[in-house]
Formats: structure tokens, sequence, C-alpha cells
């Protein structure tokens, strides 16, 4: 028993490494297609009787290697992306697990201000952010403050950030009315920016923590959970 | 083996103007005809029923049309050209426009590159700028771009591209040390031309000791027959001569320049090529029947303001694009150019230059691109942080020009587009991995940067290159070439 799941761990740190979601995905090279890929490895898991809890830890160390591979080049974002979305599918497999052993997700609400609609950035940050266990509540684009002060509310307890987007300088704006309306709530939340149109400065001015890239936003995501505890 | 890129080639003519062009390079051969100033040719040529005409110190030869047609026939159109390492071989085909870039011409400068850090007076502002300096080419430069090409994936054969003038080397051991510079740097098909006919032979031993006397031949020559316009070169005609008797594969290269020694027009310009090429084709065939030779079109149109070459001059490349047709009308395979900056230093307009001729030569279907890598001022400079540029530079040409598969790919991208559909990003990221890993794609441009900067991080690249170890020649076949050769201790 004890051969067999480090066996299946292999497995399934291999597929998060390949980013291969489950078993009609192909792996970097265009093959492994047929072979089981990380749901149908988790599923297989779970059916075995391992605890998620480990399962997660698996899947951690798996995007650590990735996360390697893409610090020494070897690695594009194609590569994290594909990973990022398989763990996503992990993710999912094990959540009612989880939620029946009372652990929780962290939780992130992700979009696009209001009268915006690029998402290429936005995505890139919700599938990463994904990858990286959270659990990401992606409003889409074109998103009214209201709908985010909402949202917040409804969930309040278990999110640990806000990440908004914004391309447009016309749009930025809107940014600064989320935060101002999450504050008329009484909502304090951390919220991250992003977006070619967003500066440090305006991010200073609006008290929003700025994030260049998807990554930089990845790790301030950690370290607002981690804060949280 | 080396395959190249299979191209389905821009047809600048029309076929109905092929047949022209060659119809006046036939009447160009007969009158004027060709000077010759070596006896032997002028002699072949009549003893094969060419009218000569004895002057004094030449011979005019007016060759009929009759002897040309019969022996361009003779002519193989597919030339085999080994190399050290098997995988690096080529199979040249002059029907099959599959094309492969190499280096070339004999530069006398390097052209070296240092960073210096600069302060502005004015703001304080502190910057790294590229330094160059001049100077003569040496036999441990010609080891050293062997090294750099053998590294370099889209560099296909290596033609000589230093011109050795070390003090010590002399007429009697410039041939052999350049070769044996050459192929113990690079396991690649190696070419050159000949100092001293004399050493023919030397050469030619020294390739089969390294090759292990091995059918396909790792070196080959280029013999630079003609002057333009039209006349046989005493020397270079003797070198053709020779290395067809001993059926090596030579380049039969000439190199018109329009505007001074041919025709500015495209069409002068070609015709009087296409003669000049097909007189030594012709020499070459009566010499020996089935002799494997090359197409070897070098033309150019020259400045107005001095007269000297203008490789990135459009025309130019007109007469590269009309050189490979009428190459492959005969079913020769060509040796075209492509890739000479005239700019004196690497960069923009160096790259601008370069990359005209990379795409039209190559997009025409030579099957052997020669020059293409690292060729600043004409000819004359060779620059190594160039060469970096230029490698990365061709292989965009190579991926630009490799084959569609519509028909395949259709299949998956119907099935991918209605996969990311189903998706919340909307993303086909992953399906780009395989043509990633494939080397299909290039990542990015490696060497982003401002011009300064995009000329530090070649340098950089190149430095990387050349830390890696030499692949040399066997330990105990090098040792039969030092017993019969006087190669340089600095170079073995
Ligand atoms: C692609 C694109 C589009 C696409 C969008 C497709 C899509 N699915 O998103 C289309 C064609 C639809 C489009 C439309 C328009 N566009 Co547009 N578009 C762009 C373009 C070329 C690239 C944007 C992009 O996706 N980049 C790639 C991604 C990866 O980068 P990114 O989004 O910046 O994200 C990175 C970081 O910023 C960060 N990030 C981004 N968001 C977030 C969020 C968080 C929380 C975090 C942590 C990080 C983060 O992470 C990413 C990297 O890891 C930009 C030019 C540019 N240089 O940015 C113009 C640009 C943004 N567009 C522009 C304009 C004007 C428009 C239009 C108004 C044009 C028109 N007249 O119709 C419309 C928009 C209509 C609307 N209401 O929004 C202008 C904006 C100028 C301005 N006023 O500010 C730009 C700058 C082009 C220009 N120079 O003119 N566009």
């Amino acid at each position: 028993m004890i051969k067999i799941s480090e066996e299946l761990f292999a497995k399934i740190k291999e597929n998060v490494i390949k980013g291969r979601r489950n078993e009609k995905d192909e792996d970097l090279e265009g093959g492994s297609v047929g072979e089981p890929g990380v749901k149908e490895l988790i599923e297989e898991a779970l059916e075995g009787g391992i605890e998620p809890k480990r399962l997660i830890e698996c899947i951690n160390d798996a995007m650590v290697t990735v996360g390697k591979k893409f610090e020494t080049g070897e690695y594009f974002v194609p590569d994290m992306l594909a990973s990022a979305e398989a763990v996503s599918v992990g993710m999912d497999v094990l959540e009612p697990q989880l939620s029946k052993g009372g652990i929780k997700k962290e939780k992130f609400v992700v979009a696009t201000v209001e009268g915006d609609i690029h998402d290429i950035g936005k995505n890139i940050f919700a599938m990463m952010l994904k990858g990286a266990g959270f659990d990401v509540i992606d409003l889409g684009t074109d998103v009214s403050a209201d709908e985010i002060v909402k949202t917040v509310k409804n969930e309040d307890a278990e999110i640990v950030g806000i990440g908004l987007s914004a391309l447009l300088t016309t749009t930025m704006e809107n940014m600064g009315v989320v935060i101002e309306k999450l504050r008329e709530e009484k909502l304090e939340k951390e919220v991250l920016v992003g977006g070619v149109a967003v500066s440090n400065e305006y991010a200073d001015k609006i008290c929003a923590i700025y994030c260049a890239d998807a990554f930089e936003g990845v790790d301030k995501a950690k370290e607002l959970a981690k804060k949280r505890g | 083996m080396r395959k190249g890129v299979l191209v389905k080639p821009y047809e600048r003519l029309e076929k109905a103007q092929i047949e022209k062009i060659h119809e006046a390079s036939l009447s160009i051969l007969r009158d004027p005809g060709i000077i010759s100033y070596n006896r032997e040719a002028a002699e072949i040529f009549a003893d094969n029923g060419a009218e000569i005409s004895s002057n004094n110190g030449y011979w005019r030869i007016s060759i009929p049309e009759g002897l040309i047609e019969e022996s361009v026939k003779h002519a193989p159109s597919v030339v085999k050209l080994g190399a050290r390492e098997k995988e690096n071989s080529l199979v040249l085909d002059g029907k099959e426009p599959r094309v492969r870039f190499g280096t070339g011409s004999e530069a006398n400068v390097i052209l070296d590159m240092d960073v210096e850090d600069f302060v502005s007076e004015k703001s304080g502002i502190e910057r790294r700028f590229p330094v160059f300096q001049r100077r003569r080419g040496t036999v441990k430069d010609l080891c050293q771009s062997a090294h750099l090409c053998e590294l370099l994936e889209n560099v296909d054969f290596f033609l000589r591209n230093v011109n050795i003038q070390d003090d010590d080397i002399t007429d009697d051991n410039k041939d052999v040390n350049k070769f044996y510079a050459s192929l113990n740097n690079t396991t690649k098909h190696v070419m050159a031309g000949l100092t001293n006919l004399e050493k023919l032979d030397d050469v030619i031993r020294m390739a089969e000791l390294v090759s292990g006397g091995r059918k396909e031949p790792i070196i080959s020559f280029i013999a630079c027959v003609t002057k333009s316009p039209l006349q046989f070169i005493k020397e270079s005609t003797q070198n053709l001569i020779e290395m067809t008797k001993r059926n090596y594969p030579v380049v039969i290269s000439v190199s018109p320049q329009g505007g001074s020694t041919a025709p500015i027009q495209e069409a002068g310009t070609v015709a009087q090529q296409n003669a000049e090429i097909l007189a030594g084709v012709v020499l070459s065939q009566l010499v020996r029947e089935g002799a494997p030779v090359l197409y070897g079109s070098n033309p150019l149109r020259v400045r107005m303001d001095n007269l000297d070459n203008m490789y990135g001059a459009p025309e130019t490349n007109q007469y590269y694009i009309g050189g490979v047709q009428m190459a492959r009308f005969y079913g020769i395979p060509c040796y075209s150019a492509a890739g000479v900056g005239d700019s004196k230093f690497p960069g923009i307009e160096a790259t601008a230059e370069k990359m005209m001729s990379h795409l039209f030569s190559s997009l025409s279907g030579a099957q052997y691109v020669h020059y293409a890598f690292g060729l600043l001022e004409g000819t004359n400079t060779l620059s190594f942080e160039q060469l970096v540029l230029d490698d990365l530079h061709v292989g965009f040409c190579k991926s630009m020009l490799r084959g569609q598969r519509i028909e395949e790919e259709l299949r998956d991208s119907l099935e991918d587009i209605r996969e990311v559909m189903g998706t919340s990003h909307k993303m086909f990221t992953r399906y780009a991995r395989k043509y990633l890993r494939a080397g299909e794609v290039i990542p990015f441009y490696p060497f982003d940067g401002d011009a300064n900067e995009t000329l530090i991080k070649a340098r950089e690249r190149k430095g990387d290159l050349l830390a890696a170890p030499v692949e040399e020649i066997p330990g105990d076949i090098k040792k039969g070439v030092f017993q019969e050769f006087d190669v340089l201790e600095r170079i073995r």
C-alpha cells in the first residue's frame, strides 16, 4: 500500500509538471494522450483512501519544481499555465473532501473593472492563482464596483484579497471607486492592482498594492494568506 | 544529414523569360565569346569544336550552342557534400529548392568588440557601450569562427571566412593550415578556395586522412573562374581544371558587378553572369564528364559614389533571384549569396541589409546560400557578434519558409478552438507547447534591447558558446596528419 501510494504521488507530481489535467491532455511534447492525468490520478488516490492533505502537499511540491523550471528558463509561460490548470482541476476533485474535512481554501476575488474588457493579464493571474491552490472567484470583465462589493460581502470571512485589472487609463479610475465602496461597507480587504494603465503611484494613491505582473501578484497573494494565518 | 528547408520558391522570372535569358547567354558566348588567359582552357575548347583566336597573352573563345547544351546536360543534379559528423552532411539537388545557409568570404579584418562604461558629462548618467577595434585576421580567428559556427544551429556548412594573415603563414603553408583550422574546429562540411594549386593534393590527402577515406568528400572547393565581364582568369581556371580532374566538388563562382563590370539592368547582369558560369560548367564537363559542380552565383550592384560593392541594394537581390532561377533551369545546385552587410559595424544597418537578402535568396530556393553569417563592410570584415545575430535571423527565415501543413493543423486547431471556448480563460497557450518544444517557435527575441544592449547580449552569447569544448579531430588521426603536414603548433 505504501509503495503504491509513493508511485501514485510520483505520477501526480509528474503530471502536474507536464501540465496534464486529464487523460485527454498532451504533455509538453504532444505525447501521453490516453494516460491518466491529474484528475484521474487524484480520483484514484482518494478511492485508495489517501488523505487530501498529503495530496495537496504533493501538488505544492510539484509546483515548486515548475517554478524552478521557469526561473531557469526551461519553462515558458504556457508551461506554467498548463501546470496551474492541472492543479486547478486537481483541487476541484479534492474540493468535496476538503469541505468535509473542514479545510477551507483561501478565496480570492478577481475582476477587470467596469468599462474595460481586457482580460488576458487578469486571466493569467487567475490561472496562476488557482495553480497556487487558491479558490478563485473570477467575476470576468467590465465588472461594476457594486458587484465586486456584493461578492466580497457574501463571502467575507473566506476572502483573502481582491485582484483588479485595468488596461485603459480611463477605466483605471474605477479601481479607486471599488476601494472607496469597500471602505464604505467596512470591508477591510487588501486589493492587488495590475494592468498597463496602472502605476505604482496610482496604487499608492488609492491604497492598493501594485503588481507589475501576475507572478508578483501570486507572491503578494500568498503573503496576504500567510499574514491572515 | 542536414535536410535544409524545402521552399515553395518565389519565381520572379517567368519560364519564357528564363528561356530568353538562356538564349541570350548562348548568344553572348558565341559573340563576343569569352576571353581566356588560360592556355589549357583555350586548347580544351578548341579540341571540342569552339572557335579560337589567339591574341597577345590571351585567347578569344567563341563557343557553339550545341557544345554548351550538350555539356551542361552532363553536369550532375545531385552533389553530395560529406562532413566529419555524418549528421552534418548535405545532399544538394539542383532540381529541388531546398535551402541551406553557410558562412563565406575570406574576410581580411576581424572587428573585435569590447564593452566599456561611460559617464555622461552633462547628466552623470552611466551607460555601457560597445567599442570596436579592427585588426588583421589570424588562423586563431579562423579556429574560433569554425568553433562558433559548429555550435550555431542555423549554420549548415562552414566556408572558411577569415583570411589568415599571421606572419608565419606563407603561400606554402596557408592551404593546409586553413583547412586544418576549419576541420579541427567544426564537424560540418568545410569549403574553401585554394591559395596555391601545388597544395591541392596535400589538402585532399589531409581531408581523406581526417575522414578515414569516406566516400563523400568532407571538403570542397571554390574557383572564381571568371573576372567579369567574360574573362577566364589564368590561375583560378587552372584550379577548376585540376579540382575537376580529381573529381572534387567545385563551385564555379562568378561575381559580376551591376553598374561597373556588368550591365546595371537585371536582365543584363543575370544573362552575363549565366554566360560566365555556363562557360565554366562547359569547361568542367569537357575535363571530366559528370564532374560535380555548383552554379556559383554571386552578383551584386555597385555604389554610385565610389563603385564599391553594394550588397544591400535592391538590385543585388533581383540578381540573386535571377541566378537561383537560372541554376534551377539547368538543374545544377545553386551556390547563392545572402547576408552581407555594407555597414562597417554590426547592428541595425547591417541587419536591415542582411535580412533582405537572407529572405530573398532563400525564398527563391537556393540550395547553398553562402556569406550568410557575420559579414560586414562588403565582405571585408567579420564580426562574431553580428555572426551570432545572423544565426538568429537566419533561424527566423528558416521558420518563415518551412512548409505549411494546413490539413493536419486544421484538424488540431478546430479541436483546440472547441476546447478553449469551454474554458473561463479562453487561452490557447497549452497547445503552443509542443511547437515550442519541437523547436519550431522562437520563443522571443533573445537580444532584446536598444542597439547597444543588443550587441552586448550577442557578445555574451558568443562568450557562452565559445566556452564549450571543441569537438576536435581524434588524436590518432591528428598524429597522422602532423606526420605528413606542416600544421602550425598553436592550432594543433
Ligand atoms: C490585446 C489588446 C486588446 C484586445 C483585448 C483582448 C483580451 N482578451 O483582453 C482587444 C482587441 C479586444 C482590445 C480592445 C480595446 N483596446 Co486594447 N489592447 C490590447 C493590447 C495590445 C495588449 C493587452 C494585453 O493583453 N497584453 C498582454 C497581457 C499579458 O498583459 P497585461 O494585460 O498588461 O497583464 C500583465 C500585467 O499588466 C499584469 N496584470 C494585468 N492585470 C492584472 C491584475 C492583477 C490583479 C495582477 C496581479 C496583475 C495584472 O499581469 C500580466 C503579466 O503577467 C494593449 C497594448 C499593451 N501594450 O498593453 C492594448 C490597449 C490596452 N488597448 C487600448 C485600447 C484603446 C483599446 C480599445 C478601447 C480600442 C477601441 N477603440 O475599441 C478596446 C477596449 C474596449 C474596452 N472597453 O475595453 C489601449 C489603451 C489606451 C488607454 N487609453 O489607456 C492600449 C494600451 C493600446 C494602445 N496603446 O492604444 N485590446
